[in-house]
């Protein structure tokens, strides 16, 4: 054939082959996860309680420590996670095209997010609400004395709507002025720009605590405008590891339930007689087979990071810098809300 | 010697082998393997959103918003709806790309001129100037002059007041208003029969330097013109005379209009960042204008200031207006970094929308069509102006 002749026929058929291409799937999570020997996590770039990581590269934080429960699950190694720091306007984007995992980022679990985003929530890890934080020098008690005050607010997030709607709602009219990144959000409150800052409860706390210069000049005020479950979540169309990724939690809520801790699993997994303990460390019957993984996958979870109340106590309670109260987030049978499925 | 026979009729000739048939099918096949890209493309990313569950569909510009606006010049409310917030958003950006689009060129303009000046002191001025301002990236600039006015300005409390009525603080500069009565319509007619006037005036006095050579006084009666026949709109319509004034509430100013420090962060920035720009393309422009035209100044003994604003600046226009249009689009694009400093412009209510509905793609395509628009506009408005001003030559 004549070199023109070929060429246009090479051109038609790339054509053709082009038209019948089908649509890429996405695969299965878990298998990739193995493949790769890392979990890819999803966290906040800085929110010192949540997720932070210091000057050599080692994050801790709430947030943080449920994904290493899962890599200890998974991966048999709480170390082995890469760690995507995202803003809010990135990390649902981040989600869907694949890049990481699982997004553990004080994400809150709204009907929006989750019908139409293409995820999944896989429980709630943290019940926050929204609230405000004013300087004592304005001698601001209450949020309904806010008429007209400008706020300061990060875009991408819940907090815009909500402020919205409780400005309506008690007739307040006050002026949002939103920044993309939280440290300019954060740098304009504390220049002074807005009288109030606005970000879900613990949120203030971590900033107030990071950005301040005299902590003690900002008041947090009592009254919590909204709901703001915070939860991990992962992508839709796989259902196991949205299982795995629910019971790694659930695991770690039902251990402080039953007093286990990171001191004395090894002790409980060798010594205790309860059957509850003992199914779930995986010494009488094997769970985890159920989930696709070996018997000790809550064991590796607790030895980790401890159970749910050492994490909270270790990162956002007595024992951290922020000192927030258990509050919502003590046990059930401890007046609060967290209450996890029984692992059987 | 035998007749020439006539030459046999030039046939088409449509064989594998012609050239023709080669060029119509080679367009073809390149336009059907663009759209078959775009198609396939298209519909990967849709199929894939449907398999994930991601919800897509412009539905969502008729849904209440939920969210507020900091500062717009239409009223608008959180229960109004997303194509409403996304107009209220053009609305800004335009608001800061006309503006800084005039006081860009103006001020580019003297900076320019002024670089070829004979004082020393102008011309380094100038030329430090716009090395400095072009050679920083705009968002750092952007940050820096945030960073001045929000930190160097008094808190609301403690508020300047340089006349009465009049607050600058860290809410930005708050002034009275005059409110809207219904017979402010005699005072429009009035400023517009001036403007109609002054025109008139002006094609008068051309007319006459072009028949007698005596010109006669221009700017000074059109302004007075414009003013008296406003002034006398004004006296005609009952002389609405009510103004809203700024007030201190509880905790902030109330009333009056306003110009808050992230407008006038990103109007100053890419005034004096794009400003530098055309500097330079004025500059150019008027060293292209060849040197006999100065030498015949001279000659005809015209001053520096009358050589460069009859002579030089007209015949440098051709030069200066493409690369000025590219400088006019690069400022309404880079009015998006706003959302960096806080200005509620396009694209920082989009990402808001965006990050609300989860309709991440419409969004995006929405923001493309807007800017894609406004700079079609400009640059076709630009092109026109160009043509106008080309030289004609004979």
């Amino acid at each position: 054939m004549k070199l023109s002749k070929l060429s246009t026929l090479a051109a038609a058929a790339a054509a053709v082959v082009t038209l019948t291409a089908t649509p890429a799937h996405a695969g299965k999570t878990i298998d990739a996860i193995k493949a790769r020997g890392q979990v890819i996590c999803g966290v906040n770039p800085s929110l010192p309680g949540f997720a932070a990581a210091d000057s050599q590269g080692n994050w801790t934080g709430f947030d943080v420590d449920i994904c290493k429960a899962v890599s200890a699950t998974v991966l048999s190694d709480a170390t082995k996670v890469k760690w995507t720091p995202l803003n809010a306007s990135q990390r649902f984007a981040a989600l869907q095209a694949g890049e990481i995992d699982v997004l553990s980022r004080n994400t809150t679990w709204t009907l929006t997010r989750d019908a139409s985003l293409g995820l999944n929530f896989t429980g709630v890890t943290y019940y926050d609400g929204q609230g405000f934080m004013v300087t004592k020098k304005s001698k601001i008690t209450s949020a309904k004395q806010l008429k007209g005050a400008t706020v300061c607010v990060q875009s991408g997030t819940t907090t815009e709507k909500n402020l919205a709607d409780y400005s309506k709602a008690m007739k307040l009219n006050m002026k949002p002025v939103v920044f993309e990144t939280q440290e300019a959000t954060n740098k304009a409150y504390f220049t002074g720009r807005c009288q109030v800052y606005t970000t879900d409860a613990s949120g203030l706390a971590s900033v107030r605590n990071k950005e301040a210069t005299n902590p003690a000049d900002h008041l947090i005020l009592p009254d919590l405008i909204s709901k703001e479950p915070l939860g991990p979540s992962v992508r839709r169309g796989d259902d196991e590891w949205f299982a795995i990724v629910k019971w790694v939690v659930f695991a770690l809520i039902e251990a402080e339930e039953y007093g286990i801790t990171q001191a004395n699993v090894d002790q409980m997994k060798s010594s205790s007689t309860d059957p509850v303990v003992q199914r779930i460390l995986g010494t009488s019957e094997d769970t985890g087979k159920l989930l696709g993984l070996d018997k000790e996958w809550a064991y590796r979870a607790i030895k980790a990071v401890g159970n749910y109340g050492e994490m909270f106590e270790r990162n956002l309670g007595p024992n951290s810098t922020l000192k927030l109260p258990r509050g919502a987030n003590n046990l059930w049978s401890k007046g609060g809300l967290i209450y996890a499925p029984p692992v059987r | 010697m035998k007749p020439a026979r006539p030459a046999p009729p030039k046939k088409r000739d449509w064989s594998w082998r012609s050239q023709a048939l080669r060029s119509v099918l080679y367009q073809v096949l390149a336009l059907a393997l663009v759209f078959s890209a775009g198609y396939y493309l298209l519909g990967n990313t849709l199929e894939n959103m449907r398999l994930r569950g991601i919800k897509s569909g412009f539905d969502f510009i008729t849904q209440p918003a939920g969210f507020g606006i900091g500062e717009s010049i239409i009223p608008f409310d959180s229960a109004e709806s997303y194509g409403k917030a996304f107009a209220v958003g053009l609305s800004n950006t335009l608001r800061v790309a006309v503006v800084g689009i005039v006081l860009a060129t103006l001020l580019g303009t003297l900076i320019g001129i002024g670089r070829l000046s004979r004082n020393v002191l102008l011309r380094s001025l100038c030329g430090a100037y716009v090395e400095f301002f072009r050679n920083v990236p705009l968002l750092l600039q952007l940050f820096i002059w945030y960073f001045i006015l929000t930190e160097t300005l008094p808190t609301i409390e403690e508020a300047l007041r340089p006349l009465p009525g009049v607050f600058f603080s860290k809410n930005g500069l708050q002034f009275p208003v005059p409110v809207w009565a219904d017979s402010h319509i005699f005072t429009l007619a009035g400023f517009g029969l001036g403007l109609l006037g002054a025109w008139w005036w002006g094609r008068q006095t051309r007319q006459h330097f072009e028949a007698t050579g005596r010109s006669r006084p221009v700017w000074l009666p059109g302004l007075l013109l414009v003013m008296g026949m406003g002034l006398l709109g004004w006296l005609a319509g009952g002389s609405p005379a009510a103004l809203d004034i700024p007030e201190k509430s509880e905790l902030n100013v109330v009333g009056g209009g306003s110009v808050t420090p992230e407008y006038m962060t990103v109007l100053v920035g890419l005034t004096i960042y794009t400003a530098a720009y055309i500097a330079e393309i004025v500059r150019g422009g008027i060293q292209a204008v060849p040197f006999g035209q100065h030498e015949a100044s001279a000659a005809l003994g015209l001053s520096r200031g009358k050589e460069v604003r009859l002579v030089l600046l007209p015949q440098a226009l051709r030069v200066i207006i493409p690369p000025v249009t590219s400088q006019y689009l690069n400022l309404t694009k880079n009015s998006s970094l706003a959302v960096a400093v806080g200005y509620p412009d396009l694209v920082s209510i989009s990402t808001t929308s965006l990050n609300q509905t989860g309709r991440a793609i419409e969004c995006i395509a929405l923001i493309m069509a807007c800017y894609l628009t406004l700079s079609l506009l400009t640059s076709w408005y630009m092109n026109a102006y160009n043509r106008r001003s080309l030289l004609k030559e004979r």
